[in-house]
């Protein structure tokens, strides 16, 4: 074996599911034999992939993908804690970057959908409290690169994470900014 | 006439100028793009998106609107207008409500499309979420203002080619907004009617002709292309 090229450090990389509807990580999952190359070069932190609870627990994550908008304080919490333990935050897919369809609420008043949901206001303690509106991530932390598209082609989330992996500024080809 | 066509420059190639011509319709004609939202062959100029900016010998002028003059230079495709552009778009995308994925029009939006092809990934801006109802009250034709750019190629078609007058501009600023010519002010009391040019000109999905919003299948849209849906 040769002792002189240690082979790079592998890059801890953490995803998750905020309001979305987890499109955004079946999209990843279709980058299909492209996994177990990915696998070579990275190791997933908290992500629906492993069983880890809490992102960068161990360790500082490297890069972090954030699917969905902000629709409640759990995803607030969670949001900031990702922003506070990763290098670099990828704000991924519509509902990330714009709110998305959750967003639709916005214009109606929360206590009014909850009464026509469920016929009441659920106030379980352990319900997280709804946000008034949904929001989108980068209006409560600051993203380093967004993947726009419901959900981004697993293509471009190939080119983010390739471009990310060689230390590049990621830049979608043209054909692979989509917002639908 | 001279043997040789006058020309101007844009962006270092030549563009063939013929009387009349603006600066965008001399490169619509070359085929040349000049990312544009209000304009369109069908109806007058009214400059209103301001995507269409170029240096004009330096100077930044709307080419939708700006006569073409020969030898001319022309620039389009600078850095600082390539985020002029995009910073206008991104206004546009925040001051409106754009759900792509329910639009009808996906994939034949001209705001879409300029967006893509400006590298629009995010929207830099807070999201406004203004509220604006729906108005659906015209059988053949839906009015969804969440989506208008206020590019006024509605108003001007009605004016110009269905000589009706149906829409208008009001309001100023933030509250800027389509006015329809009715006693309600709703687009089922208003002389619109589905074979107007008025109901087909939209550059957005804000003006629809209603129940033809998917006839033609998502990925077999003007803008779809093989790269973009695989
Ligand atoms: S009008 Fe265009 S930009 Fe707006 S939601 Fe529809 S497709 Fe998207
Ligand atoms: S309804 Fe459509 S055509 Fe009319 S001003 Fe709004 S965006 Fe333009
Ligand atoms: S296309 Fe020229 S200002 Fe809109």
């Amino acid at each position: 074996m040769n002792a002189s090229s240690p082979s790079p450090r592998k890059l801890r990389v953490a995803t998750v599911s905020l309001a979305g509807c987890f499109g955004c990580h079946m999209s990843l999952l279709d980058i299909d034999e492209r996994l177990f190359d990915l696998v070579e070069r990275v190791d997933f932190d908290r992500s629906p992939l492993t069983d880890i609870k809490t992102v960068g627990e161990h360790d500082r994550c490297d890069i972090g993908l954030v699917e969905g908008g902000l629709c409640n304080a759990e995803n607030v919490e969670v949001l900031r804690a990702f922003r506070a333990r990763c290098t670099v935050l990828v704000a991924v897919g519509a509902c990330a970057i714009t709110g998305g369809l959750p967003a639709l609420r916005n214009h109606l008043d929360v206590g009014d959908i909850m009464q026509s949901v469920y016929g009441r206001v659920p106030d379980d303690p352990e319900l997280p409290l709804p946000l008034n509106r949904v929001l989108p991530i980068h209006e409560v932390v600051r993203i380093d690169h967004a993947l726009p598209g419901c959900p981004p082609p697993a293509d471009a989330f190939w080119q983010l994470l390739q471009d990310l992996m060689a230390g590049r500024t990621p830049v979608p080809a043209p054909g692979l900014i989509r917002y639908d | 006439m001279s043997a040789v066509d006058p020309t101007f420059d844009l962006d270092g190639q030549p563009v063939a100028l013929q009387p009349g011509d603006t600066i965008l319709s001399a490169a619509a004609r070359a085929g040349l793009d000049i990312p544009h939202l209000c304009w369109s062959e069908e109806v007058s100029g009214s400059a209103s998106c301001r995507l269409c900016t170029v240096l004009a010998e330096g100077r930044p002028v709307a080419a939708c609107v700006t006569p073409a003059v020969a030898g001319q230079k022309v620039e389009c495709r600078t850095p600082s207008l390539a985020t002029q552009r995009l910073r206008l778009l991104q206004m546009l995308f925040v001051e409106g409500n754009h759900f792509c994925p329910g639009c009808e029009k996906s994939g034949n939006c001209l705001l879409q499309v300029q967006a893509e092809r400006a590298g629009m990934t995010d929207l830099n801006f807070e999201v406004l979420n203004p509220e604006r109802p729906v108005d659906a009250s015209h059988p053949d034709v839906l009015f969804e203002p969440n989506r208008c750019i206020l590019c006024q190629l509605c108003v001007r078609a009605s004016d110009e080619i269905d000589g009706k007058r149906v829409f208008a501009i009001g309001g100023h600023g933030i509250a800027t907004r389509l006015l329809i010519d009715s006693p309600s002010g709703r687009l089922g009391d208003s002389a619109l009617s589905v074979d107007d040019r008025a109901a087909h000109i939209c550059p957005v999905g804000a003006l629809l002709p209603k129940r033809v919003g998917f006839a033609v299948p998502i990925g077999q849209r003007r803008f779809d292309t093989e790269d973009t849906r695989g």
